[in-house]
């Protein structure tokens, strides 16, 4: 890619990626009750990166995030997996997911799920394989 | 979950770690001796049975797998699985043992080695104790597949991949038959478990699909166990190294065939249909096996096409032993010819030890001398004392003669062929006497090969100078496996009646529980007077030295062998005529347009969606329960509209991509509209992340241009895309006023209940239907990997340099 020079999509760029990004989270840690969930929350951090791409070079930030994201859509994908296999070790079928109510010391009364974990693999391989497409393609001249 | 399953898992789990101790310990300590503690355990952990088993018990348990489809890892642990699993598990070890001294912990890739080999040891294990169909079906094609991985193993060899490739081909052409004879099987007995199937035999006997079941399973039988004319797979196996050539094509995978026929006796057997294919094919591939054998001049060439002889004398056996079955037949008629039986399983257990040994002598000769060729090798005898040694031991036992183990079983083989030329069922009255002369014939040059392997080895004059070696006796670390199963042939000379009482016995019974009774006394001698048999062998040893000795006076006759009619070559020529046709077929259809490939997706949903509506009547409009169209509504697709048309009418690129964007960001207000902020959510999220992408192609694609094309090439196009606008519109419609079933989404409003969250969407997605998620991500990560490679190997075909600093 060119490497752009524009003031003004810079600075707002800075401010930005960090309100996406806080998004991002936000709408992954919500999905359970809200809209929202792993797959959402990804693309928006996905769509973050992306734009850092596209206002800065993409060797500049694959040397501020230096994280393989081949290797984290494996990752996501093996959490998947994995919890679906953890929930036959307790003589569940594949996948069973389960969660519970539990007093924790700052939050007070919360539901803990192992859905979560599973979204958390669903986003990470949602962030690694869009990053890794992108990246791909924009890489490419 | 039973202790059994663990030991049938012990190796998958162990595949898994191997790569990780692999690199670890090489080269240090070979891999191999960490390996060995898997078949050991479970040898170990077998014998440890043995008691219960012998005494009639039969251990069962269940771990669920698919219960909605009635497909459970069911573990059936009789005196036929037994007798296999230490098969599987004894010759493992030996020949893992083996392995260590076979292969250079420096030179191979032993990690893959043993991975396959320990994929291979889990599948045979699964496949002889699993009791459902479909478990067995499954473990049978693992081992098909490990096999090709273990035939492949030297992989720069062309003759290791085309012999990897056909023993893939056939074995799973057969599995594929098999598989469609289970689900007949399932059908008719309405269950999957083999055992439930037995007490349901009448049923299956009179339904329409049991010769169709039979023939099909028969098929898979066959082409695993190499019987005529499958066997052509078997020789080109031999590439692989010796230690596998021991363990799979002698001792193990070959015998999985076996294991299915004598498995399924009780259900087929008594049937004349059954008798003549089993029966027929396994005696002339005793012949053929043992005719083509003679030929041979590299030694494990000959051990393969003697391999698939003795598989057709026990399949042989299994055959005629099946009659015993026989709905017409006395208690002692049954029981005469249920003997048959007993010896196939003797047999098999027999061939297991001496051909194990053979192999592992042959690759010792390999190993040391540099060659197979028998035309380079003699007068070894002086040189490898003890390899001579166990290969009498293995040749003699091979060719039927005492004091060794092969003997019993060759005479009880004899007293089969000779009872069943007697019976009078299945219309043998008139040919029945033709089974003892083919047996009698085939065992001619059973001896005669036995005796080329021995004496033409280890005898006659030292063409050493031709060998590029120094030949010398093999280090004890290859010898000791061998000569534990030399021992072994001794040994059961001398004591196969606590064979018989142990393993024999049991497994005679697994296989035919009603005759059980009928094996309990019997005792097996090595001299049973002056009868047929006894003279059947005589005459096979005078006629058998007689040819040996004329050898090379009568061995020209093998030159009008036909070659080109040989099935080797019609395999050949059919695998490159399929290889032509297919490639003509394709290169008409892909034509290299993306246009064309459009055009072609959907015109078959015009076609068969389209086509189906039509045909099923399947149009029913009902707009009654449709909520009022609100005045957003009409605006948002009045803007759709024009987004859509924009794009068709744009001369600029970049006029399309945002007329696209906009299209998409259109359909997100529909979801806000609708109250689904989910979808919404994701719609404009994908969206802004696809434009993006566009833009980013943007700087690879071309100028566009005028088109001018024909007014065909339009019409095509218009036809096409309205069709395809009036289908998806007519099934949008359709669907909505179908209501074939109830509608499952009362199930989903429970969610907070079912799945503490109060987002449904989500709750579907994570737990309800989580499976969905879990392979739409992977599909999503292999289809990103897709653009990356892609993209990247067309960088590495041109520019080495730039991927690989």
């Amino acid at each position: 890619m060119k490497k752009p020079n524009d003031i003004i999509i810079r600075s707002v760029t800075k401010v930005a990626v960090v309100i996406i990004l806080t998004f991002a989270i936000n709408l992954f840690v919500s999905g359970h009750h809200f809209p929202g969930g792993g797959f959402i929350g990804g693309l928006t951090f996905a769509a973050a990166i992306i734009l850092l791409f596209l206002t800065f070079d993409i060797e500049t930030v694959r040397k501020n995030i230096p994280v393989d994201f081949k290797v984290l859509a494996g990752v996501g994908v093996l959490i998947a997996v994995l919890t679906g296999v953890g929930g036959m070790a307790f003589g569940e079928s594949f996948l069973t997911q389960a969660f519970g109510y539990f007093e924790l010391p700052i939050f007070g009364k919360t539901e803990l799920a192992t859905a979560v974990i599973f979204d958390i693999g669903v986003a990470l391989a949602v962030i690694g394989t869009a990053i890794t497409i992108i990246m791909t393609i924009g890489d490419d001249r | 979950m039973t202790w059994l399953h663990f030991m049938i898992f012990l190796p998958f789990v162990f595949a898994l770690i191997v790569p990780f101790i692999y690199k670890r310990l090489t080269p240090r300590i070979h891999t191999g001796w960490f390996v060995l503690i898997v078949p050991l355990t479970i040898f170990i952990f077998l014998l440890m049975y043995i008691p219960k088993i012998a005494k009639g018990a039969v251990l069962t348990s269940t771990v669920k797998w698919i219960p909605a489809y009635d497909i459970n890892f069911t573990t059936y642990l009789d005196g036929l699985s037994l007798v296999f699993g230490l098969l599987i598990a004894g010759i493992g070890t030996l020949v893992i043992l083996y392995s260590i001294f076979y292969l250079s912990k420096q030179r191979e890739a032993l990690h893959n080695f043993y991975v396959y080999l320990l994929l291979f040891m889990g599948a045979m294990l699964g496949l002889v104790v699993s009791d459902n169909y479909f478990v067995l079906y499954v473990f049978w094609e693992i081992t098909s597949v490990s096999s090709f991985l273990l035939i492949a193993y030297w992989y720069e060899r062309d003759r290791s991949r085309y012999g990897a490739q056909k023993a893939m081909l056939i074995t799973v052409f057969g599995g594929l038959a098999m598989l469609a004879g289970l689900i007949m099987m399932s059908i008719m007995a309405d269950t999957t478990s083999i055992r439930e199937t037995l007490s349901n035999i009448q049923l299956i006997q009179s339904h329409k699909l049991f010769i169709p079941a039979m023939v099909l399973i028969l098929l898979g039988a066959f082409t695993k166990s190499a019987q005529f004319p499958f066997s052509i797979w078997l020789p080109d196996a031999m590439e692989a190294p010796t230690p596998i050539s021991a363990y799979l094509h002698s001792a193990t995978m070959v015998k999985a065939g076996i294991y299915l026929v004598a498995r399924l006796t009780p259900i087929f057997g008594g049937t004349i249909e059954w008798f003549w294919l089993v029966g027929g094919i396994g005696i002339f591939t005793l012949l053929y096996g043992s005719f083509n054998a003679v030929k041979q001049t590299d030694l494990k060439a000959l051990l393969a096409y003697s391999t698939i002889s003795q598989l057709g004398l026990i399949m042989s056996l299994l055959g005629l032993g099946s009659a015993a079955l026989h709905k017409d037949l006395g208690v002692d008629e049954s029981a005469l010819y249920a003997t048959a039986i007993f010896a196939a399983i003797f047999h098999l257990v027999n061939h297991s030890t001496f051909k194990g040994s053979l192999f592992m002598v042959v690759g010792i000769i390999d190993h040391e001398t540099g060659t197979r060729d028998l035309r380079r090798l003699g007068g070894l005898i002086h040189l490898m004392p003890v390899s001579f040694t166990l290969t009498v031991i293995g040749g003699f036992s091979m060719a039927g003669l005492p004091p060794f183990n092969g003997f019993l079983s060759k005479e009880m083989f004899f007293t089969a062929v000779v009872n069943a030329s007697h019976m009078e069922i299945f219309n043998l009255q008139h040919i029945g006497i033709f089974l003892p002369i083919i047996a009698w014939v085939a065992s001619v040059f059973t001896f005669i090969y036995c005796m080329i392997l021995v004496f033409k080895t280890f005898r006659g004059k030292k063409k050493v100078p031709k060998l590029d070696k120094e030949v010398h006796e093999a280090p004890i670390g290859l010898l000791i496996s061998p000569i534990i199963l030399g021992t072994l042939v001794v040994l059961f000379f001398f004591i196969p009646n606590v064979v018989s009482k142990y393993l024999l016995k049991p497994a005679f019974a697994s296989v035919l529980p009603s005759l059980a009774h009928t094996v309990e006394s019997k005792k097996i001698s090595a001299f049973h007077g002056f009868n047929t048999e006894l003279w059947m062998t005589i005459g096979v040893v005078a006629l058998g030295t007689i040819l040996y000795l004329l050898l090379r006076k009568w061995y020209k006759l093998y030159r009008f062998y036909p070659q080109a009619i040989t099935l080797s070559n019609l395999y050949n020529l059919t695998l490159e005529y399929t290889e032509k046709l297919a490639k003509s077929i394709t290169n008409f259809y892909m034509t290299g347009f993306l246009r064309d490939y459009l055009v072609y997706i959907f015109g078959f949903i015009i076609v068969i969606i389209g086509g189906s509506l039509v045909l099923f009547n399947g149009f029913t409009f009902d707009m009654t329960h449709d909520s009022p169209i609100s005045i957003f509504d009409i605006g948002i697709v009045i803007a759709m509209i024009i987004s859509s048309v924009t794009v068709l009418f744009s001369k600029s690129r970049i006029t399309s991509i945002v007329a696209v964007g906009a299209l998409g960001f259109l359909v997100s207000f529909f979801f806000v509209l609708f109250r689904a902020p989910d979808l919404a959510l994701t719609q404009l999220v994908v969206e802004t992340v696809t434009t993006v992408l566009f833009l980013l192609c943007f700087y690879h694609l071309p100028q566009l241009k005028k088109e001018i094309s024909r007014i065909r090439f339009k019409a095509v196009n218009a036809i096409i895309s309205i069709g395809v606008g009036v289908v998806v519109t007519m099934v949008a419609l359709s669907a909505n006023g179908t209501h074939l079933f109830a509608s499952i989404s009362s199930y989903y409003e429970d969610s907070y209940k079912l799945a503490g969250a109060k987002n449904i969407v989500n709750a579907i997605l994570v737990d309800f239907r989580g499976i969905d998620t879990m392979l739409e991500i992977l599909v999503l990560t292999v289809a990103g990997l897709g653009v990356y490679t892609l993209i990247k190997v067309r960088l590495v075909g041109g520019d080495k340099d730039e991927e690989t600093k």
